[in-house]
């Protein structure tokens, strides 16, 4: 049921947040019990699921540096989560230190969180939103004050369109975003697969589906499909590590056993 | 012991050497662990330089923990966190690095465990330092979050509050149960109740017991998740016992887990917008001057008795003609006739307060009685009995005492085997009974009478087939002149040869042919024939008779007429100043402007009017100027005080009438003469002509033409 802006959200700290339990994943300590529990029971199903936060975390890295260095300086951030090693602008304003950066979240812990690290900072900001919701969000006063939109943009969606549900049309989301961007901006996804491994697919789904944030694991073919009638960038839709490394792999773990697709599109 | 600048066992490039390969080997067994934003290549640098703070430490003199610690700590900060770590790290600074340093003593080894002992506590500090810090930056941030929800939530409970307790809207908060937990002042307000009165009541309860319906039913859906609101609206019962509509929206409100915990009623007092709603309602089945339900609704009711019935339902109706109605019109004027009216419905309508009984005016001067689920007719004949004892009495109205009568139809049968058109044709029927009896009575109708006698509607649905199948014809009466006995004129009348009813006389038919509009074709057919026939009208003298046509107010607001005439006296050639039209004297008292211009235009074309029925309509004299008139004809009523003499009032007033016309330069006709002595009388008295069955009853035209050209004797004395 709708909820109307007025009416605020509990906090409620009893109940898992995918924020903090990516966190968790990635050895941060922004997490409460309830997220930990969270992170134990998935990890119990998906051993590998940190070393696949972190190598999702450098994909993030290494597409942020691709388009910074295509010359792309203006970032969306949709379900930035905690901010944590590695943050978008970091990345960005290494290359290009007037990069401006815009990130997006509904949990509004992580917000306020993100908010008081960005404090001061003029070329990066937060705002609480729902990315399910395009034209809020890109309509945003806080996103229009450092985001042109006539103007190249890159709009990230890495690892969160596996919590939009089929019912929220997550094609049509892309699509909203994708007719706001002018020519030349890019899309980078990545997105949880239970190719492969459908049997622990299916237990992942069970579990997150108790959580305020069910997962939809989707195909190869889904995922492409996300991206239908852009311009994939090389190497196209592959498994995290593929996607351009920038060394040799530090373990020998397959790319698939990632059990997540990476992309960057243009649009 | 040890010794200040003694050369270390391992220095220069082969210590670093060593520690660039140690490096190596840290950087590939923690990376995987851990996330740490940098390359491969500066990732290995940095763990070089971490490598050579440390071997520096182990080879110092004297011996220093502290970089060691500070080791520990910069893994930290380099997010080297991995769980693997520090074990990792531990097993990579062992004893094959004292011997690649050729210093495996007991010394350095003890140095080197120390060292390590240091690392490990600075990475534990540091790392319990970050948890601590990460936690804490989180932790304010969950409480920022929930601070900032309490107060929109406590922002939102003002909003609520000022809705609930200050808005117009009524707002009951139930279990789900429907029993009331709270409501606000503008459904006490509403209701009539206090707060505390309502509360454990179900609010549902308080809907009027005839608007209840299927309410409970709908209540359940919702609950049941088949609805996500519903809509009413409903008739609650105050507390006072008053009535108040109310239009409710009830919702269902579910808790986190979508269990339903709460019936929330929300609704605005829509009285006024019913009432509103009735008024119209009303206006469009009742009407305007005695508020009484008109035809419409009369004629509903009665579909609904015949709708509804059972075996052996009986159904009555009363059709009430008021007499009389006409001349307080005309005397007194339009608003003394409307306020007589609205006094006649009053007395009526509490003749008429049974159940099942419902009174409605069904035309200008008419009123209906239906009576549902009647025992016999003995039922409906107390109620015309009542209706017309009830007129006994005159109304006072503006210092006048008017007296008014009625006839009554009434009629009263089994539902099954009749309609509601029977019912009325046949209430008709037995109206027109009563009024040919006499004024003030009633009549119920009878089957085996009704055969051979018309009823209006009778007749008017077979009026226009009876053009068709040439049923109509006209006779003429002849008009005598009073000086010679000549005759100088026939009043053309119209006959009705019914296949079913015999010859009928124009007093039968012409209200309903007026009624229904047939008039228009029937005047012009009798028109045209009257004209045709009247040409063939000769005499010895020069003056050969003139043809006399009744006209109606309806036929001269026809937009053809004039034209109709004209082509009437082109097509049958008869000279305009032999056609007359007779108007009678109500018509011409209530015309309008357009039917006296039709007459002014008639006159100039040199056809006589004359106003017919002089004496009967409270005729202002004064009026007669402003017609456009020839002649007078004196109501039969008028000259009948005349018959056998002996009354000198009347003869009088005869005079004065006979006296005035001519002043006015009008030809005066008396009508009804029966008698030589009336005849006699009204010539002594100045009258013109006459016309009546002393004189001639109405007969063919060709029998007009023989008593044009060989008149009879018809007066005593007579000169003829």
């Amino acid at each position: 049921m709708e909820r109307p802006d007025w009416a605020p959200s509990g906090i409620d700290l009893d109940r898992p947040s995918a924020a903090r339990v990516y966190d968790y994943y990635l050895g941060g300590s922004h997490n409460f019990a309830a997220d930990r529990a969270m992170a134990e029971r998935a990890m119990q199903i998906l051993p590998e699921l940190p070393a696949i936060m972190r190598a999702n975390r450098a994909f993030l890295g290494r597409a942020v540096r691709y388009l910074a260095a295509s010359g792309i300086t203006q970032f969306i951030d949709l379900g930035s989560g905690i901010p944590t090693v590695g943050n978008v602008h970091e990345v960005a304003q290494e290359h290009e230190a007037g990069a401006r950066v815009v990130y997006v979240d509904h949990d509004p812990v992580a917000v306020i969180h993100t908010k008081s690290l960005m404090d001061g900072d003029p070329l990066t900001t937060v705002i609480e939103a729902d990315l399910r919701e395009p034209a809020e969000v890109l309509e945003h006063p806080e996103l229009r004050r450092l985001i042109d939109l006539e103007q190249p943009v890159a709009v990230l969606m890495v690892a969160v369109l596996h919590f939009v549900a089929d019912d929220d049309d997550p094609a049509g989301i892309v699509a909203r975003y994708r007719e706001a961007m002018a020519p030349g901006s890019h899309l980078v996804i990545s997105h949880g697969t239970a190719d492969n491994r459908p049997e622990q697919g299916a237990r992942m789904e069970a579990l997150y589906a108790r959580s305020p944030t069910p997962l939809v694991p989707r195909s190869g073919e889904q995922v492409a499909g996300l991206l239908a009638g852009l311009q994939i960038v090389d190497p196209g839709v592959v498994h995290l590590p593929s996607w351009r490394p920038d060394g040799p792999a530090t373990d020998g773990t397959p790319a698939s056993g990632y059990a997540t697709y990476a992309a960057v599109a243009r649009v | 012991m040890t010794r200040l600048g003694h050369d270390p066992p391992s220095a220069g490039p082969r210590r670093q050497a060593v520690v660039a390969a140690t490096a190596r080997e840290w950087a590939r067994v923690v990376a995987s662990g851990s996330f740490a934003q940098m390359s491969a290549k500066d990732l290995e640098g940095h763990l070089r330089a971490l490598a050579t703070t440390l071997v520096d430490a182990v080879l110092s003199e004297p011996f220093l923990a502290r970089p060691a610690r500070d080791v520990g700590a910069a893994l930290v900060a380099a997010h080297f966190t991995g769980s693997e770590t520090i074990s990792r790290t531990l097993e990579t600074f062992d004893d094959r690095l004292l011997r690649a340093l050729s210093i495996d003593t007991e010394k350095y080894r003890r140095r080197l465990a120390r060292a390590n002992g240091a690392l490990a506590a600075g990475y534990a500090d540091a790392l319990r330092e970050r948890a601590l810090s990460e936690h804490e930056a989180i932790l304010r941030a969950a409480l920022r979050a929930r601070e900032d929800a309490e107060q929109a939530l406590r922002a939102s409970q003002a909003r609520f509050h000022a809705v609930f307790r200050d808005g117009a809207t009524a707002i009951a908060i139930g279990d789900i149960d429907g029993r009331v937990l709270d409501v606000n002042p503008a459904l006490t307000d509403m209701l009539g109740y206090s707060a505390g009165e309502l509360r454990g009541q179900r609010v549902a309860d308080f809907v009027h017991p005839e608007d209840v319906g299927d309410m409970w039913e709908r209540i359940a859906s919702l609950i049941h998740g088949n609805h996500e609101h519903i809509r009413m609206e409903k008739r609650f019962i105050r507390r006072d016992g008053g009535v108040v509509w109310g239009r409710v929206a009830l919702s269902l409100v579910r808790d986190d887990e979508g269990t339903p915990s709460y019936l929330v009623a929300m609704g605005d007092d829509i009285t006024e917008r019913r009432h509103l709603q009735v008024s119209l309602q009303r206006q469009a089945l009742h009407d305007a001057l005695t508020r009484l339900p008109n035809r419409a609704q009369l004629m509903a009711r009665l579909a609904d008795a015949f709708d509804s019935a059972t075996d052996g339902d009986r159904v009555g109706l009363c059709l009430i003609d008021l007499d009389g109605c006409h001349a307080v019109n005309d005397s007194l004027g339009r608003d003394v006739g409307d306020r007589l009216l609205v006094a006649v419905a009053d007395r009526l309508s509490r003749c008429v307060s049974g159940p099942g009984q419902m009174l409605a005016r069904v035309g200008g001067d008419e009123f209906g009685v239906v009576v549902t689920r009647t025992t016999g007719s003995t039922e409906v004949i107390e109620i015309a009995e009542h209706m017309l004892a009830a007129l006994d009495t005159p109304f006072s109205l503006e210092r006048h005492q008017l007296s008014i009568s009625a006839s009554i139809g009434v009629t009263e049968r089994p539902v099954l085997g009749t309609s509601a058109t029977d019912l009325l044709t046949s209430a008709a029927v037995a109206l027109e009974w009563a009024k040919a009896a006499g004024t003030g009575r009633w009549q119920l109708f009878e089957e085996d009478r009704a055969d051979g006698q018309p009823s209006r509607f009778a007749l008017s649905s077979t009026m226009s087939t009876a053009m068709l199948y040439d049923e109509f014809f006209v006779v003429y009466q002849p008009v005598i002149s009073l000086d010679d006995g000549a005759v100088i004129g026939a009043e053309a009348l119209v006959r009705w040869h019914h296949p079913q009813f015999g010859v009928l006389r124009p007093g039968r038919f012409i209200t309903v042919a007026d009624e229904t509009g047939l008039i228009v074709p029937l005047g012009r057919w009798v028109l045209e024939r009257a004209c045709r026939e009247a040409k063939r009208w000769s005499t010895r003298s020069a003056r050969p008779p003139i043809v006399s046509v009744n006209l109606t107010l309806r036929q001269c607001h026809e937009r053809d007429f004039v034209h109709d005439v004209t082509r009437a006296l082109a097509d049958s050639g008869l000279p305009a100043d032999r056609l007359q039209f007779e108007i009678t004297e109500r018509a011409a008292m209530t015309a309008t402007q357009e039917p006296l211009d039709v007459l002014r235009q008639l006159r100039q074309m040199g056809v006589r009017i004359a106003l017919d029925d002089f004496g009967t309509g409270h005729s202002n004299l004064a009026y007669l100027r402003r017609l456009p008139l020839t002649d007078l004809k004196l109501a039969g009523a008028f000259v009948e005080g005349l018959r056998f003499g002996a009354d000198p009032v009347g003869e009088q007033m005869v005079a004065s009438v006979i006296a005035l016309a001519h002043t006015l330069d009008l030809t005066v006709t008396a009508e009804g003469i029966e008698t030589a002595r009336q005849a006699q009388t009204l010539r002594e008295l100045g009258c013109d002509r006459a016309q009546g069955h002393l004189l001639s009853r109405p007969g063919s035209a060709d029998r007009v033409q023989n008593l044009a050209v060989s008149p009879e004797r018809w007066l005593p004395g007579d000169v003829g």
